[in-house]
């Protein structure tokens, strides 16, 4: 989390003493200072109905496989230093023995997966579906690789396109339709929820609702070719007037650019980019990679692989292929004029 | 005997075998070592059915895989260590982690067992080779040209990348153009083939070629696991196969059953490979978990403890597997119902399992345990199987498996299982049965270093993992950036596998001297209870002199055991020998049945298993004049095989009784 004062509620001493126990001191103080900044760690932190009760599910599971675990090694260490009565060395036990290790070791473990399996089912029934109807519906798109995000409305002129960034306003459950332009690629915001393949061909659907204001990682966890590692996005969490006004500027087409440089970079753009990218407001319609008209409100580029600055933006252009090598936009060679006009047109994009 | 024989309903053997003893350089011996006796040289070599041989080779063969397998981890490993490194690019990244996994769980994991179990068996059984050993032939023969073929592309910077579940509609002709996903379709339908057939011999090898008296509960647990995995095989192999098959004939035919654009399912794709991939699962564990049954009790000094309960356990684990393939689809959108279901079943799984870890702790604790190397590696193992088992219930809790899928905690988990229940049975299996094998002892000092720089490289290796999964790394996923939080974790990771191929290393390295210098080998040196320890270290080429007649689940121990008055009889029994013979038996009492009549060794196999590779070469190639050649080269080999021989007459013709005169 980029947000120093949001703290999660739940990862107090509990969390923290599972996670201990779980590795086992193999990796103390190194993996707790890093867990700190793990923007993906779903086991000590949640911030919503749809994965909490998850959450306290896997503390539940992993506080008894630690359990279990400690107990038959423990079993194993008696079996095998226990002190033996001397025997005669060529004797050889009683084949019938010792069936009530195998009663009781498998009736107790009986008892307890069928407590957990239950706990599994009710859990599984709890954030199958939110509490209450969702009131507002995002379709995302996974593409080779990045996110199209669109926003519904009954209205179509109060619809909009923006990608690798979705807000959602606090305390409210979304649903989110997920559909895959390519292949199979997985929808994962770790602190809000889990996972859903999105399927070529195949409705899928899930929810999430944010408790707490912040900016929350998701990941593509479906391989999905060269650029796997290197789909992400961020679930921005804000208030509900936040998000209005939020929704209100991204309606919002562009003002066609009035500065001779930048107009100079519209052009470029509309020649060079408008193939695959669109601009609502100055005719730029492509449909196979990121809609920009809002570029500058976005806090990342390339799907989650730099922040959004001026200069990442240029070197995003200019070495794309080294970047995110296999990335479906080709490398430009542009000259420094050129750059300087596209950067500039770029500027305006808020 | 004779009342056995008589009961045998008509028509009548025409022959009743003689009962006797041969001893090691008696004429009757040596005329047997003669009968059985593959040619020297490259004939032999090439033409050999002896079950040993291909045992062997089995192992050797998979062997080489796992070195191979093990080097592209080690690759990915060093991209790893560290975040945003560059020593590989994405597609050789892709490549690598997708040769891994075929080359660990198809062309290591199973035939490595099939290697111990083609060895093993018969002589456990008490048999003088396999069911059909020109068929098991040729499951060798197409295992080494099937995994020959699946590394073709490779060097060629064109291998197979889409992981070894292989997804569609990212291996769609659409996404992926190369030959590449075109050779693991085509290299899984002909592995699929040895698959089947060896599977076929595995079952028809423990119904009928059992010694007399080896009624079905005095077997062996290792062939009761290698038994489950063959039938389950006979019945999750076609739906790989089919699989395969589909996804080529899209991608070559155009045909459309995966394409969505076209109608097809993607999700058909996930259906059929689970369906296959979990039973596929427990067929490369249940015979590794045999090895420790029958091979843990031996250093307890005792029997193991429920051999019913986990004789039983097996067979409900595979039954169970093939009901819960839908945890590999938890995330992928299917109805709660459903997901309810075969969560539950996935959870219901461990039972029998528990089963089987209570009844080895029983065994150690109710035993006197022998710290030996072997033994190290299984009680170890007890310890791995159950992290992998506890972490796969983490896995089926539905919604936290919508967390964990597809992280490095199911990385973790499937390492465990995988490593944890196969390689380390397997290498304590090879220091067990290495004597039997070779003759020698392998060296214990060394063998001591190599179980635990495996052990503690093995843990410091895989058990990271599960933590950079919690964190959310996921798989497949060629480099990182550094403010994940998955920085050690990786580093220590990358660190443990190094160790732990170095653990590898020292077992290579132990084994090959042995080979040459280790001390010589009594025939039982483990004092075991089996029938393989009955016979010399290494194994004459026909086994058992004599058919031997058990009464007990331990013959070797009988004397010791407090189990009534009955004793086998190791050294007299049935001489058969006229030509390669050996005895069949009732299925589920092992009563004399017939006198099977047993294949010389024969070029065929390799020529059918050949052929078959060849025309597969021509399918990818679209060479197709030659692929027709190579189809008709294959049915004259099989013709070849199939053609009709005296020798091989399994009754003598009733106009020339041969009844010989019973020895009483």
């Amino acid at each position: 989390m980029n947000d120093s004062g949001l703290r999660c509620r739940h990862c107090a001493a509990v969390g923290s003493a599972f996670f201990s126990m779980v590795s086992a001191a193999m990796l103390s103080s190194a993996a707790e200072a890093e867990t700190e900044a793990a923007p993906l760690n779903y086991f000590l932190h949640s911030y919503g109905p749809a994965s909490t009760p998850t959450m306290y599910l896997g503390w539940v599971f992993a506080a008894i496989a630690v359990a279990v675990f400690l107990i038959i090694a423990l079993l194993l260490a008696g079996a095998l230093f226990r002190k033996r009565a001397v025997d005669e060395p060529a004797s050889i036990g009683r084949d019938n023995q010792g069936m009530r290790w195998i009663y009781i070791g498998t009736g107790v473990s009986t008892c307890i997966l069928f407590a957990l399996a239950v706990y599994v089912l009710i859990t599984l029934n709890t954030i199958s579906r939110p509490a209450r109807t969702p009131a507002l519906t995002v379709t995302v798109t996974g593409y080779d690789w990045w996110w199209k995000v669109e926003y519904e409305d009954n209205d179509p002129a109060r619809r909009f396109v923006t990608a690798n960034e979705i807000h959602i306003p606090i305390g409210l459950p979304v649903l989110v339709k997920l559909k895959s332009a390519d292949v199979i690629h997985a929808f994962w915001v770790p602190m809000l929820a889990g996972k859903t393949q999105m399927i070529p061909g195949q409705a899928n659907e899930q929810w999430l609702e944010a408790e707490v204001e912040g900016i929350y990682r998701g990941q593509c966890t479906q391989y999905c070719g060269l650029q796997h590692a290197h789909m992400g996005f961020e679930v921005v969490a804000q208030s509900p007037a936040d998000f209005r006004a939020w929704q209100d500027e991204q309606r919002r087409a562009v003002i066609p650019a009035s500065a001779a440089d930048a107009v100079a970079g519209q052009h470029f753009f509309i020649e060079r980019c408008a193939g695959c990218h669109s601009v609502r407001g100055i005719g730029a319609a492509g449909a196979h990679a990121p809609d920009l008209t809002h570029l500058n409100s976005r806090r990342l580029i390339a799907a989650g692989l730099l922040t959004n600055t001026p200069e990442h933006q240029v070197e995003w252009i200019m070495h794309v292929q080294k970047l995110k090598p296999g990335d479906r936009m080709p490398g430009f060679e542009l000259s420094s004029s050129e750059i300087a006009a596209l950067s500039a047109f770029l500027s305006t994009l808020n | 005997m004779k009342d056995a024989v008589e009961s045998t309903p008509e028509p009548r053997l025409s022959r009743v075998p003689e009962v006797g003893s041969a001893p090691i350089g008696s004429a009757a011996e040596m005329r047997l070592a003669e009968i059985w006796e593959s040619a020297p040289g490259w004939r032999g070599w090439l033409s050999t059915v002896d079950h040993k041989e291909i045992g062997l080779r089995y192992l050797v063969t998979a062997f080489i895989f796992l070195l191979m397998g093990g080097i592209e981890a080690l690759i990915m490993r060093l991209q790893l260590a560290r975040p945003e490194q560059t020593l590989l690019t994405p597609e050789q990244y892709n490549q690598l982690f997708t040769m891994h996994g075929v080359t660990m769980i198809f062309l290591y994991s199973l035939p490595v067992l099939s290697g111990f179990s083609n060895y093993l068996w018969p002589l456990m059984l008490g048999s003088r080779d396999m069911a059909f050993p020109r068929l098991n032939a040729l499951s060798y023969w197409l295992f080494l040209f099937a995994g020959i073929f699946l590394y073709a592309s490779f060097p060629l910077g064109e291998g197979p990348n889409a992981g070894w579940f292989n997804y569609v509609p990212f291996t769609g002709l659409e996404f992926n153009t190369g030959p590449n996903i075109d050779v693991y379709a085509l290299g899984m339908v002909l592995l699929g083939i040895s698959t089947t057939v060896g599977a076929i011999n595995f079952i028809v090898t423990l119904f009928r070629m059992r010694a007399p008296g080896m009624s079905i509960d005095k077997v062996p647990i290792l062939v009761w696991g290698t038994l489950t995995a063959s039938v389950a095989n006979v019945f999750a192999v076609p739906s790989a196969s089919l699989a395969f098959f589909l996804l080529w004939l899209d991608r070559n035919a155009s045909t459309h059953f995966f394409d969505a654009i076209n109608g097809g399912k993607p999700m058909l794709w996930q259906h059929l490979f689970w369906m296959f991939g979990h039973p596929w699962v427990y067929a490369v564990v249940l015979p590794a978990m045999g090895i420790v049954s029958d091979a843990l009790p031996t250093f307890c000094r005792r029997p193991l403890v429920g051999y019913s309960a986990v004789a039983l356990s097996t067979m409900a684990t595979m039954l169970l597997g093939f009901g819960v393939w839908i945890h590999h689809m938890f995330a992928t959108g299917l109805p709660t119902l459903a997901l309810s279901f075969f969560g539950a079943t996935s959870m219901v799984i461990s039972i029998p399992s528990a089963v089987a870890v209570f009844a080895w702790i029983a065994t150690i604790w109710l035993g006197r345990p022998v710290f030996s190397t072997p033994f190290l590696f299984f009680a170890g193992f007890v310890l791995l199987f159950v992290v992998g088992g506890l972490s796969g219930v983490m896995t089926a809790a539905v919604p936290f498996d919508f967390q964990l899928n597809e992280t490095y905690f199911v990385v973790a988990h499937l390492h465990y299982v995988l490593l944890g229940i196969n390689v380390f049975p397997v290498v304590g299996g090879i220091y067990y049965w290495f004597p039997k094998f070779f003759g020698r002892m392998m060296n214990e000092t060394w063998g001591k270093w190599s179980f635990w720089v495996m052990f503690i490289g093995f843990n410091l290796g895989f058990f990271p993992m599960h933590l950079a999964g919690l964190l959310g790394m996921p798989r497949r996923i060629y480099t990182y950036a550094p403010n994940m939080g998955w920085n050690t974790v990786n580093l220590i990771t990358s660190i443990g596998s190094f160790i732990f191929a170095s653990g590898i290393l020292i077992f290579l390295v132990n084994l090959v001297i042995s080979l040459r210098r280790g001390a010589l080998a009594a025939q039982n040196p483990w004092d075991a209870s089996t029938l393989e320890w009955a016979i010399p270290s290494p194994p004459p080429p026909y086994n058992f002199a004599v058919i031997p007649l058990i009464a007990s689940r331990h013959p070797l121990w009988e004397d010791r055991l407090d189990e009534g008055e009955r004793r086998s009889s190791l050294l007299e029994g049935y001489l058969l020998m006229q030509g390669r013979e050996t005895l069949g038996t009732t299925p589920l009492d092992a009563k004399p049945d017939v006198i099977l009549k047993m294949p010389d060794d024969s070029y065929t196999p390799f020529f059918l298993g050949l052929a078959s590779t060849l025309a597969f070469a021509g399918l990818l190639l679209d060479w197709r004049q030659f692929t027709l050649l190579m189809t008709l080269a294959a049915g004259l080999a099989l013709t070849v095989w199939m053609w009709p021989r005296t020798s091989l007459a399994q009754r003598v013709p009733r106009r020339e009784p041969m009844r010989e005169k019973n020895h009483d």
